[in-house]
């Protein structure tokens, strides 16, 4: 298999979670989106790690894994947060970082 | 076969990603993600990436994913009534601006990203990848992650790992109770021993010698009460909140 293949099916990936982020209301759904927009940056790198036949490139997406994990973590915690508090679950009703 | 293989994965992964971006349900774009991470995970099979693999599959699509689904029993009830309360309201001509707006960027994003990958860039280096030969220790292997990891991305791995920790302990900080937001349900659990304790307690310290206080002060109205007596070391905090949040009104 080529690598441009892989390639082009993490950029439609990348693609589709930027247009989740930009056009979905809801804060969890923007969470997964941003998984998917951090997916195909993790395809793209494995992809290059395998064709130069270097690891470093794995290393770096299992820090994405990593990092994803964390802001997964604290983006569900201010969503707990702000159900507690009553306030809308809606991007656009919270545009004040006032609590 | 692998390009077979790459094709039926390929098909999930974008189907997983367009399925998470489409359903209205959280519910539904959750299940959609955890078919898009196993389709991913296949991708890195044929990547010869086997343990980024199996960390996809039991990391993301296990934990992060369950954890997912928790918050979305937690809060998608509301989230339902919200929506219908939203779909009300007129704004539907903005939703369709908005939606017109993502997908246009989103698709000059797309020409831009596949013009940088695939046009003349990557002519240097070949496209079926450096030369693979099976073995224990060898490419994309546990042993030789764990050998990277530990000699020459030491200085990573331990600032990812006190990263975890710190968003470990932010997401205990966030998602707290906290005083004076309680529920309704919870502000009915007042006991009578809320009314005989100081003003003000809140913690469960305080609780406990605000009980030892009411019993100093003579159990007379008290002793009917007793079964309520081992109540009171857990109940003071939303007691006590409570009482600060209506100002001692009731």
């Amino acid at each position: 298999m080529n690598i441009g293949w892989y390639l082009a099916v993490s950029a439609i990936v990348f693609c589709t979670g930027a247009f989740g982020v930009m056009t979905r209301r809801n804060p969890l759904v923007v969470l997964l989106c941003l998984e998917l927009m951090l997916n195909g940056a993790n395809l793209s790198l494995i992809a290059f790690s395998r064709m130069w036949g270097n690891g470093d490139g794995q290393i770096l997406a299992i820090i994405v894994m990593t990092v994803a994990a964390c802001e997964v973590c604290i983006g569900l915690g201010m969503i707990v947060a702000i159900h507690r508090r009553r306030l809308p679950i809606d991007v656009d009703e919270l545009r004040e970082l006032q609590g | 076969m692998s390009a077979v293989l790459f094709f039926i994965a390929a098909i999930g992964v974008i189907a997983g990603a367009i399925g998470v971006v489409t359903f209205s349900n959280p519910f539904y774009s959750v299940l959609a993600l955890v078919g898009h991470l196993l389709s991913l995970a296949v991708l890195f099979l044929l990547l010869r990436a086997e343990f980024v693999a199996a960390a996809q599959v039991v990391v993301y699509a296990g934990a992060v994913m369950v954890l997912y689904v928790f918050v979305v029993a937690y809060v998608g009830d509301e989230e339902q009534s919200l929506d219908g309360v939203l779909s009300r309201r007129p704004r539907s001509r903005g939703a369709d601006g908005r939606k017109l707006t993502g997908a246009l960027f989103a698709g000059v994003l797309l020409v831009e990203l596949l013009i940088a990958l695939l046009g003349s860039g990557l002519k240097a280096v070949s496209g079926d990848g450096a030369p693979y030969a099976p073995g224990p220790r060898t490419f994309g292997t546990p042993a030789y992650i764990g050998n990277l990891l530990l000699t020459r991305f030491l200085l990573v791995f331990e600032a990812s790992s006190l990263l975890l920790l710190i968003a470990a302990v932010g997401g205990v900080v966030l998602a707290r109770r906290r005083g004076g937001l309680e529920d309704d349900e919870e502000r009915d659990r007042l006991t009578p021993l809320d009314i005989l304790r100081p003003r003000g307690t809140g913690t469960m310290v305080e609780g406990v010698e605000g009980l030892a206080l009411a019993h100093a002060r003579g159990a007379g109205d008290f002793d009917d009460n007793d079964p309520d007596a081992p109540h009171a070391g857990a109940a003071p905090t939303a007691g006590g909140a409570s009482r600060q949040a209506d100002g001692g009104g009731w």
